[in-house]
């Protein structure tokens, strides 16, 4: 369970800085926030990359 | 067994709330997508009023003068609204109305520099492509039904997203986080691909989805309002009309300015409006952080003496309006923010059309033949665990 639920849980808790932070300042919090709601992108971005790089391959 | 017959009960919380709510989540994320630009796609339609270029340090008219310069152009309007931009602080912008009361959907709103009280153009907020899409996405053309209509839409897919966690772990309990299984058949990958866009969206989604169906109360919550803490602070005044000669709004203004040191005004709601009583203006302040600029403090003031008859803090279900919007909008983190914010809904419309297709083609295999695929998964993961 704690294998299954690790990475839904860091991306849950990056999402979750990333909504906040923006509320919370200017400058510095707006960067925190876009990172905290771009890496989760970043992370679709990477797995479903590596699916259709494999299917080019195949 | 037990726990297999929870997870079946799950599943098909989550087959069918998604089931009804998916055509018009994917209505909503569809027309949400340029509504996230909406003032950048406005400005480019040249539906929006530049301020003038007047030496740095010029200061503020006085407001009286603003109001008049407006007035002066529509002899027997009415203004309900004075309104500051919260990002130009040399615009402003003013709604007029036919009567006093009259509904806030028919103003017209004008914008004027805040310096030279010049009036620089009429914007249309009711005609044009941004307001048929926000129309749309907000009531469906249907006023406060169709916002509560659509409110329910959105806690369909709050229980869905829910309900789709529960179900993620049976799924992937024996795949590596990620893991897309494009060898297999599509409907395994792209399962597989609505498994992961679905759990790393899962915050963004419950949180924009969530603040979605609080914006659909907003008409209620301000009734609300109207009926408790505005009634309240005002009843000495009740039934009085409103006052035929107006007190001067500059220093309503500057009364409420000084009454909450460190806030600017964000709008006025003149007496008569939805906003306030029929012998009050209301001043609405803002702070000045990020945070308590999405806030707002009334300062009642008798549009008749010009004196302030109350500061109120707003209650906890108006605070809450006002927080859930930001958090719906995606316009508190500059434009890279809302740039995320267009990606995430991108991938949640994969997700809706995803899970469309999957329900499509499993409705091909037989139900328990479905059920039996995860209880075998299951079962074959009890043996593994006893084996060791």
């Amino acid at each position: 369970m704690r294998k299954l639920f690790a990475m839904p849980v860091l991306m849950a808790v990056l999402s979750g800085v990333g909504l906040l932070s923006a509320l919370l300042g200017d400058d510095i919090w707006d960067v925190l926030s876009w990172l905290g709601l771009g890496i989760p992108v970043a992370v679709i971005l990477w797995f479903a990359g590596l699916c259709l790089a494999f299917e080019k391959r195949a | 067994m037990l726990r297999a017959r929870t997870i079946k009960i799950w599943y098909r919380v989550h087959k069918w709330t998604s089931l009804v709510c998916t055509i018009f989540l994917l209505l909503l994320c569809l027309t949400g997508l340029p509504l996230i630009f909406y003032e950048e796609i406005d400005h480019l339609l040249g539906n929006s009023a530049e301020s003038q270029s007047l030496p740095p340090g010029t200061p503020a008219a006085n407001l009286d003068r603003v109001v008049a310069a407006g007035l002066e152009r529509f002899p027997g309007e009415f203004v309900q609204y004075v309104i500051w931009d919260d990002e130009e602080p040399n615009l402003i912008y003013l709604a007029l109305a036919l009567a006093p009361d009259a509904p806030p959907e028919n103003n017209r709103i004008l914008a004027l520099d805040s310096r030279s009280a010049a009036m620089l153009n009429e914007l249309e907020f009711q005609d044009g492509l941004m307001p048929f899409l926000w129309s749309l996405h907000v009531d469906l053309f249907a006023g406060l039904p169709g916002k509560l209509f659509l409110g329910s839409m959105g806690l369909l897919f709050v229980i869905s997203i829910v309900s789709g966690v529960v179900v993620y772990a049976p799924f992937m309990r024996r795949l590596d986080f990620g893991t897309v299984r494009k060898e297999k058949t599509p409907r395994i990958k792209w399962l597989d691909l609505h498994n992961l866009l679905g759990i790393v969206t899962v915050l963004w989604a419950l949180v924009v989805g969530g603040t979605g169906v609080i914006n659909t109360w907003a008409d209620l919550v301000i009734k609300l309002w109207q009926a408790d803490q505005l009634a309240e602070l005002t009843a000495p005044y009740a039934g009085k009309s409103r006052p035929a000669e107006l007190a001067s709004l500059d220093l309503a203004v500057v009364a409420a300015r000084r009454a909450l040191p460190g806030m600017s005004p964000s709008f006025v709601a003149y007496p008569g409006s939805d906003f306030s009583s029929s012998h009050h203006y209301a001043v609405f302040m803002r702070g000045d952080t990020p945070l308590t600029s999405k806030l707002l403090t009334p300062v009642l003031v008798d549009a008749e003496t010009g004196g302030i008859t109350a500061v109120a803090e707003l209650p906890w279900y108006v605070t809450a309006l006002l927080l859930s919007q930001p958090l719906h909008f995606g316009d508190y983190g500059g434009m890279p923010m809302k740039i995320i914010w267009a990606l995430l809904d991108v991938v949640t419309i994969i997700v809706l059309g995803s899970g469309v297709y999957l329900w499509l083609a499993r409705r091909r295999t037989p139900f328990e033949a479905r059920l039996a695929e995860i209880d075998s998964d299951m079962l074959q993961a009890a043996a593994a665990n006893l084996r060791r």
